[in-house]
Formats: C-alpha cells, sequence, structure tokens
C-alpha cells in the first residue's frame, strides 16, 4: 500500500490550510510537482468547516487525551543514512483548548440514542475521525471508503455540494414532530464537557403540554445536521480584498459560490441596530435625521481620499481616532456607527489607521451589494479546497490522514531532503512548506503564542428581526470596559448553506485573555438567551433564544517570525494557522510572500489559458501507474475542465 | 511533463482571431446583401426573416433591417393561419429578447417590440412588464426600458399605485436615477386627481409633504445628485398655465386694439380663432404681431376700421374671445377718452412666482428652511443654493429681494461656469419685481436704471407702459419684443452695451430715445427707429458712431422725421 505514493516530488506540502492550499495551487499552476498532505481525516486544518456531526466528532477527538504513542511503530532508523539526520514533527495537534459544549434545546431522552443524522451513511466505528471523511466523500467515491488508510481523493468539493442534494428528499420532519408533542415532559439537560467531570441536569415543566410547531429540539439538529456547515474560523471576505482579488484572477472563484453579507450591525445602549453604510443605506435610513445624513456622507466621502486632505486630520496627529470622530460635529450615535461598525477598531486605534480602515470598508462597498463583505456559500471552508482543487487540476496530488514522522535533512548542505510518512516511506523533494502545528515543541520552544476566543452558537431568531429572516449580519460588540477587547459577532441564515431552516448560525471572535467561555460568555447573554419551554408561552421573547453553544480557544500564530523557530533547514518554510482577524489578507500576503521566495521567477497564480488557447495532446493521459487504481491522477480532463470553463453560474455574483 | 499545460502562442491566438473576423465579416456582408436584393425584388418572405436574425442578432441597431422584418410581418399577417402566426409572433418575441440582451439600450429593438405588441390581439402584458423588471434589476437607470415599462403599464392599464410602488423600490436601491423621480412625476397626479376645476397635475397636501420629505433624504444624502433637485421642483413647481389673456388695450389715436397672452401664441385671422366683438357685434379684422411677422408672440394687434369708433357715442365696449383656449376680456372705451384697458394685475395673480408654485406658504416656508440648513453644511452646494432663490421668490419676491441677490452673488462664485445663464436670472428676477412695484404704485412708469441688468424679460406685461427707464445696465440689445410696448413715449437706454436696436421698431407713440454711451457702430442700426411715427429725439452722444464724418447729414437722410438728433 504504502509504495503506492510517488517518492519523488518538487513540493511537498504538509497541511491544507488556506495558505498552504494557496500555495499549492501556485506551485502546481507553473508545473511543479505537488504533493499535499494532511495528517488529519478533513481539509482545511483549523480553517475547515463541518456539520453537525462532523463538529461533535471534531469536539470528541480533542477532548481524548493523547496516547496515540503506538503511532511510532514503523522505525524510521533504516532510512535515514549517517550523512542525514531527522527533524521530528509533533504527533498531536494543540492548537485547540478549553472546548466547551452547552446544549440547551431539549433532548428527548428516549429517542436520543436513536437519533441519527438524516442522509448518513452508516458510520464506521472503528474510528471516530473516520465519519467526517465518509460524510464528505460518500456520494462520489463510495467504493473508496472501504481503503481506509490509502485513500488519495481529489478535493472534495463539489462531493459535498451533491450530498445535501441527496438529503433534500427527506421528508419525516413533521412526523417526529408530532412525536415531540406527546412526550409530556422535556427535560433540558446542561451538559459541560471538556474535561468539567460535573454534570448536573435539571428539569423544566412543560405546564401546557403543548409544544410550538416551530420548537426546535436537539435530535431535530441532529437529524439535520448535514445542513450545518460549522467554521472553525470566522472569517468574511472584503470584496476588494486580496483574496477575492486572487480568486478572481486564478480563477479559482468558479469553485466557489458568495453571498452578499446583507447588513452591518450595531451594539449599542444594549440595542442592535442597523448600520446604515452605503449611499442607498442612507437615503433609506428611518433612524437619521437630515442633519445626520448629510454628515455622515460627508464624513465618509472625505475618508475616502482622506490622503488627499491632510489639512483635515494633520491637526489631530496625537488624538486617537474616536477623540478625532468628536470634532467633525458627528452625533454620539454616528460616532459609534463610524468607530466600532465601519472602521471596525477599537477606541484607541491612531487617527490614521481609523482613516484607513474606514477607507478600506468604504472602498469594498457597491462592488458586489451594498455592504463590503462576501461569504463563501457552505462556509468558509469551501475556499481552501477551492484551491485544492486547483492545484489537482494542474496535477498535484493529495493526500489525507496521512502522518509524517520527520523530516529528512543532509548534514552537510544543512538542506531538507525528503519526509518520511507514518508507514515509513521516504519521499524526496526540493521544496518544503509545513503549517506551524506540524512542527514539534523542540522546534518551537521559543515561540509564543497568542489566542483566539471562539464560540459558535446555534440560535432560533435574528439578533435584528427584519422583513426578510435570510440576512447575513456582522456585529461588533464594543468591550465593556475599556482595556478589554472588542468581539466580533457574525450572524448566518440558512441561505448560505450553514445551518438549517429556521435556525441562525451565530460566530464570536476576540483576541484571547481567559478561556473562550470567559471572553465570550458576557456578550453572549447580552445578546441571547437560553432556550426554555415555558417562555413561550408568556410572552413573545425579544431576544434570540440558544439552542447549542460551542466554546474554544484556539492558536493564533500568524504574527510568528520564521526565526523564532529552532533549526528548521532553510527550505523547508512554514505558515500560519488563522489568525483572528476578519479578512483573509494575512493566509494570502504569506502564500505569495512565501511563494516569491521559492519561486522568485514565477507568477503567482496567473488566469489560466482561455479554453480555446489550451491545445489537447492525447498521449498526455498517460497510464497510471500499475496497481494504483487508488489514486487519482489529475490530468486536465478534457471534457470536464471545458464544462468547469464554461459553466457560468459558479462565478463571483456581479 | 504530466500535467503541464500546452497554450497556443499569442501569434498563434492573434492569427486565430484575425481569421474568425474575416469569416465574420465575409458573413454579416453576404447576408446584408441578401436581404437588399431580396427586398428589392418584393421577396418578402420567411427566409429575409432568417437573414435578419441573423444580423440583428450581431448587431441590433441596423434600424432597416428592423424595417424589413416590419415588412415581411406584415406581408406574413394576411397569408399565414392563426396558428402559424401564433408560432410566429412567439418566436420573434423570444428574438427580440436575445436581441435585447445583446445590447439592452437598442432603440430599433425596444421599437419594433412596441410596434409588435401593439399588433397582437391577445397580449401578454404581464409577461411584458416582468422582461421590463428584468432589464431594470441589470440596469436601473435604463430609460429605454422604462419608456417601455410606461407603454405597457398604459397599455395594460397597470394600476397607478402599482407602478409607484415599483419606483419606489427601484429609488430604495438608488436614488439617482431620473426616470424613476419622472416616473413618479406621471403616476402621482394620476393617483391623487385635484378635486374640481383646480389647477391640474398639483398634489393633496399629505401626499406632497410625504415626496418632499423622500427628495429631502435624497438630496441630503448626496446634494449633488441631480436628480433629486429636479424631482424637488417638479414638486413645487406648478402645472402648465392655461392659455389666458393677460391684458386688452383699445387706442382711439392709433385706431388700434392690442391684446397680450399668457403665453407665445399663433393667431391666424382666418380661422377666427382669436374673436372682436365691438358693442356685441363682431368685427372682422386683421390680426398681426407687432413685429410684422406673424409668428407665435404673446402679443398680437389689429386696425380698427375708421366707422367702429364713433367720438359722439358715450362709450365703446371691446371683447376680445380667445376660442381656442375658453378666455376672453372686454374693456371700455368712454367719450372723450384715448384709450381704454382691461388687464391682469401681476400682484393678484402672482404671474410671476410661476417657478414655484402657489403652494401654502408654510410648505416652502419649511422647504426654506430646510434648504438653509443643508446650505449651511454644504455652502458651495449650487443646487441648493438655487433652491434656495427660487423658494424665497415663491414666498415672498419683494421682502426676499436683497437676500435673493446675496445668494446670486455666492451662486455665481460656486458655478461661474453658468455666471451667464445666472445673470439672466437674475435680470428676470429683478425686472418682476420693478413690475410688482409699478404696479403697487398703480403708475406707468418703469424704473429699472443701475441693476446690472443683462437681458429683458416680460415685455408682454410692460403693454401699458409710457416710460422706461433702462440706463445703466449690460444690455447689449433691445430686443424685438420691445416693439409689444405700444404705449411708450420715452425710452432712457442710455449707458448701456447696445449694439442693435431692432426692438425699437413701429412704436406708435415714442417721442424720446436715450442712447448715450452705447455701442452703437454705424448710422444703419438707426434705421428701425424709422417706423416710429412720432420720434422727435434721439441722443446718440457716447456712441462710436458718432465719430464718423458727415454723421450729421447721414442720420438726417435715415431719420428724416427726428427733429432733433444729438451726437
Amino acid at each position: 500500500m504504502a509504495e503506492s505514493l510517488p517518492t519523488e516530488f518538487d513540493v511537498v506540502i504538509i497541511g491544507t490550510g488556506l495558505p498552504e492550499s494557496i500555495l499549492a495551487a501556485a506551485c502546481s499552476r507553473t508545473g511543479q510537482r505537488v504533493l499535499h498532505i494532511d495528517s488529519r481525516s478533513y481539509y482545511g486544518g483549523n480553517w475547515a468547516s463541518f456539520s453537525f456531526s462532523g463538529l461533535l466528532s471534531w469536539v470528541k477527538e480533542y477532548q481524548q487525551d493523547s496516547d496515540i504513542e503506538e503511532e511510532s511503530t514503523v522505525s524510521r532508523q533504516g532510512l535515514i543514512p549517517e550523512t542525514e539526520e531527522a527533524i521530528a514533527l509533533r504527533k498531536k495537534d494543540e492548537t485547540i483548548q478549553h472546548i466547551e459544549v452547552f446544549c440547551y434545546a431539549s433532548q428527548d431522552q428516549d429517542t436520543e440514542d436513536n437519533v441519527e443524522e438524516i442522509g448518513a451513511l452508516q458510520r464506521n466505528p472503528s474510528s471516530v475521525a473516520s465519519t467526517t471523511i465518509t460524510e464528505l466523500d460518500s456520494a462520489c467515491l463510495p467504493e473508496e471508503r472501504q481503503s481506509y488508510f490509502t485513500d488519495y481523493e481529489m478535493p472534495a468539493n463539489h462531493t459535498q455540494k451533491s450530498d445535501k442534494e441527496i438529503s433534500l428528499g427527506i421528508t419525516d420532519v413533521e412526523e417526529s414532530l408530532e412525536k415531540e408533542k406527546d412526550c409530556g415532559d422535556n427535560t433540558c439537560i446542561h451538559t459541560i464537557l471538556g474535561g468539567h467531570k460535573d454534570e448536573d441536569k435539571h428539569t423544566v415543566e412543560d405546564n401546557t403540554g403543548q409544544a410550538k410547531k416551530n420548537r426546535i429540539t436537539f435530535s431535530h439538529i441532529v437529524k439535520e445536521g448535514r445542513r450545518f456547515n460549522i467554521d472553525l474560523v470566522s472569517k468574511l471576505l472584503y470584496s476588494q480584498g486580496l483574496l477575492i482579488d486572487l480568486l478572481i484572477k486564478s480563477n479559482v472563484s468558479r469553485y466557489a459560490e458568495f453571498k452578499n453579507v446583507t447588513r452591518i450591525l450595531a451594539f449599542r445602549e444594549g440595542k442592535v441596530e442597523q448600520v446604515p453604510c452605503s449611499r442607498a443605506d442612507v437615503f433609506n435610513s428611518k433612524e437619521l435625521t437630515m442633519v445626520e445624513k448629510r454628515m455622515l456622507m460627508k464624513f465618509l466621502t472625505f475618508c475616502l481620499d482622506y490622503e488627499q486632505h491632510p489639512d483635515e486630520y494633520q491637526g489631530f496627529r496625537q488624538c486617537s481616532f474616536s477623540e478625532y470622530l468628536k470634532t467633525k460635529k458627528l452625533t454620539p450615535n454616528l460616532q459609534h456607527f463610524i468607530l466600532h461598525s465601519i472602521a471596525m477598531t477599537e477606541s484607541s486605534c491612531t487617527i490614521i489607521d481609523g482613516l484607513k480602515a474606514t477607507k478600506k470598508f468604504l472602498q469594498c462597498l457597491g462592488r458586489f451589494g451594498n455592504t463590503p463583505f462576501l461569504f463563501p456559500v457552505y462556509g468558509q471552508g469551501e475556499i481552501p479546497q477551492c484551491f485544492c482543487r486547483m492545484c489537482a487540476v494542474f496535477g498535484g496530488i493529495y493526500c489525507l490522514r496521512h502522518k509524517i514522522q520527520c523530516f529528512v535533512v543532509d548534514k552537510e548542505s544543512g538542506r531538507c531532503k525528503a519526509i518520511i510518512d507514518h508507514f515509513g516511506q521516504r519521499i524526496n523533494a526540493k521544496y518544503f512548506i509545513v503549517e506551524d502545528s506540524y512542527l514539534s515543541e523542540e522546534t518551537c520552544s521559543n515561540v509564543h503564542y497568542k489566542q483566539i476566543s471562539r464560540a459558535v452558537l446555534i440560535t432560533d431568531q435574528s439578533v435584528l428581526k427584519a422583513d426578510s429572516d435570510q440576512q447575513i449580519s456582522i456585529l461588533l460588540v464594543p468591550p465593556a470596559e475599556p482595556g478589554a477587547c472588542a468581539v466580533r459577532v457574525t450572524e448566518l441564515c440558512s441561505s448560505t448553506m450553514t445551518c438549517m431552516k429556521d435556525t441562525y448560525l451565530v460566530h464570536l471572535t476576540c483576541s484571547s485573555s481567559k478561556t473562550a467561555r470567559e471572553d465570550l460568555e458576557s456578550v453572549v447573554n447580552k445578546l441571547f438567551t437560553p432556550y426554555a419551554e415555558t417562555e413561550t408561552n408568556k410572552e413573545e421573547p425579544t431576544k434570540p433564544r440558544l439552542l447549542w453553544a460551542l466554546y474554544f480557544n484556539m492558536r493564533d500564530s500568524s504574527g510568528i517570525s520564521r526565526s523564532s523557530y529552532n533549526g528548521l533547514p532553510s527550505n523547508v518554510y512554514v505558515c500560519s494557522g488563522p489568525d483572528g482577524g476578519l479578512g483573509n489578507e494575512h493566509a494570502v500576503k504569506q502564500a505569495e510572500t512565501l511563494f516569491q521566495e521559492i519561486f522568485p521567477s514565477e507568477e503567482f497564480c496567473p488566469p489560466p489559458p482561455n479554453p480555446e488557447d489550451i491545445i489537447f495532446d492525447g498521449d498526455d493521459k498517460q497510464p497510471e501507474v500499475p496497481g494504483t487504481n487508488n489514486i487519482i491522477m489529475a490530468t486536465i480532463d478534457s471534457s470536464e475542465e471545458s464544462k468547469n470553463l464554461e459553466s457560468p453560474e459558479k462565478h463571483l455574483p456581479h | 511533463m504530466h500535467g503541464r499545460l500546452k497554450v497556443k502562442t499569442s501569434e498563434e491566438q492573434a492569427e486565430a482571431k484575425r481569421l474568425e473576423r474575416e469569416q465574420k465579416l465575409k458573413l454579416y456582408q453576404s447576408a446584408t446583401q441578401a436581404i437588399f436584393q431580396k427586398r428589392q425584388a418584393g421577396e418578402l418572405d420567411e427566409s429575409v426573416l432568417e437573414l435578419t436574425s441573423q444580423i440583428l442578432g450581431a448587431n441590433p441597431d441596423f434600424a432597416t433591417l428592423w424595417n424589413c422584418r416590419r415588412e415581411v410581418l406584415q406581408q406574413l399577417e394576411a397569408q399565414k393561419s392563426p396558428e402559424e402566426l401564433a408560432a410566429l409572433v412567439k418566436a420573434e418575441l423570444g428574438f427580440l429578447e436575445s436581441c435585447l440582451r445583446v445590447n439592452p439600450k437598442s432603440y430599433g429593438t425596444w421599437h419594433h417590440r412596441c410596434w409588435l405588441l401593439g399588433r397582437l390581439p391577445e397580449p401578454n402584458w404581464v409577461r411584458e412588464l416582468e422582461l421590463c423588471a428584468r432589464f431594470l434589476e441589470v440596469d436601473e437607470r435604463n430609460f429605454h426600458c422604462w419608456d417601455y415599462r410606461r407603454f405597457v403599464a398604459a397599455q395594460a392599464a397597470v394600476p397607478p399605485a402599482e407602478e409607484l410602488a415599483f419606483t419606489d423600490s427601484l429609488i430604495t436601491r438608488n436614488f439617482s436615477n431620473y426616470s424613476s423621480w419622472h416616473y413618479r412625476s406621471c403616476l402621482l397626479p394620476k393617483l391623487h386627481p385635484h378635486p374640481d376645476s383646480g389647477p391640474q397635475g398639483r398634489l393633496p397636501e399629505d401626499v406632497l409633504l410625504k415626496e418632499l420629505e423622500l427628495v429631502q433624504n435624497a438630496f441630503f444624502t448626496d446634494p449633488n445628485d441631480q436628480s433629486a433637485w429636479f424631482y424637488h421642483r417638479w414638486l413645487l413647481g406648478r402645472a402648465d398655465p392655461q392659455d389666458a389673456l393677460r391684458c386688452l388695450h383699445v387706442s382711439r389715436d392709433e385706431a388700434c386694439v392690442t391684446v397680450s397672452f399668457s403665453q407665445p401664441l399663433l393667431v391666424d385671422s382666418r380661422t377666427e380663432i382669436l374673436l372682436l366683438m365691438v358693442d356685441e357685434s363682431p368685427l372682422i379684422v386683421e390680426w398681426r404681431t407687432p413685429d410684422g411677422r406673424n409668428r407665435p408672440s404673446h402679443v398680437w394687434l389689429c386696425d380698427l376700421p375708421a366707422a367702429s369708433l364713433n367720438d359722439q357715442l358715450p362709450q365703446h365696449t371691446f371683447r376680445v374671445i380667445w376660442t381656442a383656449g375658453d378666455a376672453q376680456k372686454e374693456c371700455v372705451l368712454f367719450k372723450g377718452h384715448q384709450e381704454g384697458w382691461c388687464r391682469d394685475s401681476t400682484t393678484d395673480e402672482q404671474l410671476f412666482r410661476c417657478e414655484l408654485s402657489v403652494e401654502k406658504s408654510t410648505v416652502l416656508q419649511s422647504e426654506l428652511e430646510s434648504c438653509k440648513e443643508l446650505q449651511e453644511l454644504e455652502p458651495e452646494n449650487k443646487w441648493c443654493l438655487l433652491t434656495i432663490i427660487l423658494l424665497m421668490r415663491a414666498l415672498d419676491p419683494l421682502l426676499y429681494e436683497k437676500e435673493t441677490l446675496q445668494y446670486f452673488q455666492t451662486l455665481k462664485a460656486v458655478d461661474p461656469m453658468r455666471a451667464a445663464y445666472l445673470d439672466d436670472l437674475r435680470s428676470k428676477f429683478l425686472l418682476e419685481n420693478s413690475v410688482l412695484r409699478m404696479e403697487y404704485a398703480e403708475v406707468r412708469v418703469l424704473h429699472l436704471a443701475h441693476k446690472d441688468l443683462t437681458a429683458l424679460y416680460h415685455v408682454e406685461q410692460l403693454l401699458l407702459v409710457t416710460h422706461l427707464d433702462l440706463s445703466h445696465n449690460r444690455l447689449r440689445a433691445l430686443p424685438p419684443a420691445l416693439a409689444a410696448l405700444r404705449c411708450l413715449e420715452v425710452l432712457q437706454a442710455s449707458d448701456n452695451a447696445i449694439e442693435s436696436l431692432n426692438g425699437v421698431t413701429n412704436l406708435p407713440r415714442l417721442q424720446e430715445l436715450q442712447l448715450c454711451n452705447n455701442h452703437l457702430q454705424q448710422p444703419a442700426v438707426l434705421q428701425p427707429l424709422a417706423s416710429c411715427p412720432r420720434l422727435a429725439l434721439v441722443n446718440l452722444q457716447g456712441n462710436p458712431l458718432c465719430q464718423a464724418v458727415d454723421i450729421l447729414e447721414h442720420l438726417a437722410e435715415l431719420l428724416p422725421s427726428v427733429d432733433s438728433i444729438l451726437t
């Protein structure tokens, strides 16, 4: 089995996060032989998106204690001659901490065990990790499920989508609703996982014995679990940002679909309001007075080309941006909007940074819609996969669930020669790109990481009701006390294909000072109320109700410089995991910088040629190496590729 | 290498492109030729439809080919069965839509669609409205499509309220949309017809206030967007005035009747469109304009036969009836009086407030206040400044005169490109104010000296003026309209920049003309003066023409009846 993988490559890339995937596409595009490996069973690393059950598996995986020592069964002794030495890689990912799960939706005890995800194939009982990948691949590549350890598959990009179509035909939802009605007493189980041993249950009496029709229980969520695509990292794309430019330039955009964020929200004096940010918004706003409209438009117009008017702000260089706003005759309302919702900065940020951020926001307006942001349909996790797909189309080879033991370094030249995988196979290459979570403790002993606090909530209503319930909103909640961090809230509706009907998926992000729950719980409590059966009958709840919540901390390695790692060979390049920022600029910049370092004379992700300019050579389709039917060699398949080039609906919205 | 992409070189690409274009051109030309041959030969059959569709599909702006298609379709209408025709029409509609996708702003294509729909026995208007909505979704300012939508809505009798809601939705998306605002101005009067016989085209106050709020939102958001300001002016404007007779004047000496209208009209004597009744019996007269050109004019006059004026009778009653516009006026000429008249007073009728309406002044006042508020924030916005001026005039032209002049000053500074237009507008307003003052004083003397006037307006309102002072202004001509001043005796126009005197002609009572310090170059420009029978004094001092040798002899020859000419 192990011999099936070719042993000679130009570039080996370890980790399928966004920067690694962009690099993979860029290298493959220039004709390099690329091997792209991930030890996990899914694409994207910490950039991945999961279905509900996939996320639960992910949670479980991190909660299992690390006792995978038996992994190192294969000896690498014989593979390394005396002239070479090994640099070991980390065996267990340690980027996620403090996972806590809360379930507020009623869990029906009788049926709980029977609850199955609709459309899910029989789970492979032998491995938790395999469940996720089963879902991803089942529709397209069912025959591959048996060969668990040696799947080399194409990025599962559209596989996932066809999966969703499969689950559309399910009709027994109402039936189960009926069943729910009959159960008199509903229990709300509050379970704290993640190390806390105490498990407290409290029962809430359902006085009326009559459940509302739109009541969503935990079993609903599990049943409809495939409707969810829950991002580990919550980001949006700036419509004029680096990632959009790269997607368009490289034509990778054809593999993805996007939706415009529909609303920018603000949280002020305990109330959520919509921020008018475009010209049309200001015109239509009922909240602003005429004069406020003019002052806001005037200030925003100035910000668009503030560099041309240095006299307007030169005298305030010493002030913070918030102090500067006070001098602009803007009402407190408008100051809040600009500072927190448009510039999205902290009160203390400098005037130039504030103006720059405002300008960036404004420049992004109107390109694809009335807000500056796009969200990828099916979740942020699609984006790395799109780049992987591009890499595969140009000949890159993919290999998930493939662990790497070590780098092999030539003692004399100090250059990395090869990697050795968990089967003990040696794979040679010229360049090695690795995501930093794979680097061993020894390599990283001098590195100090920041942390990101994350929360994922499933709720039953939007934080701000509107005519349409299909809204994608972003909200920045300023810190309660000065010095603390602002919390970014993104609320996704079901049409983004990230959550089931009648629910909203809410992501909270901030840079950590304590555990994720400690950092974010106060904001969650401000915006939401825990789901409880009795409340529904008393009065219309003003706040959306929490059905389910997950908290975790993710390591932010974005600021780490290459020089802080010990003893890495010069031809090993390090990519960082996701940063806490809203956009994807850091990942794109990092990928481009590393690519220019490795291939200074090559263009970074050039536009693909026109289909009519491609010369198809029949001889190119060489027979594959015998005995490797599991390897899908991605050649430019003429029929498939030209279909993609012509299909217009996959392009970015105009 | 495996997986490496092979791509054509740029030369290969260019060559392939060139060949492709050559091929296209050949096809285009041969198809065009074939169509014209068939048309000439009268072979208007389906093959022509096929050929024209090949070309129009690529270039929908070939108008002749659309004509060709219409000829063919008309021909086929007579020949085909109803089923075949239905299929033909369906194909044609589909083809038109594909052409619109090539060019959504093609005049020919939209016109052809109008034509086709107009001929159908049972057109599907719902589908047409959807088509419009789709094209406006792509480009909300496509005026071709707006035009077509108005046609469809009218044909399908879509309730104005629905169409108004449609304009709402597009203005919400982007308010820089003339077409959408304009459509509102057509729909609102239909939706809120004025009760009884009040001024047509005006809106009830509650609707008006709502619209004003909407449009204010637009110009406070973006004061540089013109579309909102134009709509604002329409909202405050008044409906088109009806034809009205403003003044009737009878002169015994000149045996002449003069009428002035609210707008330039053409009076044709033969059609008896303007009837003259003298003592209640019709009199056949020959109407003419003061300048004798008989083109549409504010002022028309006629000579009375000697028999119609009798000194012995105590009075004569004159009545003119404008049959085309249902208007009339009557005046009495008493025994011993030289003249008689009847006219609308500018002060009563507020004739000069025509820019903006006679809406309740509270509405105008609050509009003025919000515009002033905006002007404070945007001191250099020309639209705001102009609107302030117009509002002030509508409210009280005399009260706000000084302030208005200051705003003019500012406006000229921020909008130097339109300085000449603004000067003329300012002249007009000043002239209106002077006329108002004159009428309040109940005199026939009009002082317009030292007002920086650059043009003359409302001359038709000055029919009864006997003394006119235009000294110390910036006038460059005394225009032909001046010939309407039938009662003018003294005209002072010294210290201007006058080069021509075309208007000083056929003035029956003009005696004195002051023209010192102007730009009169040649004696020939004085030619029109010869037609003024009573002219006795002309002062030409300080004009270039005075430098010419033998000027006095020359002038005496030109104006033999003028007693004294000062040079």
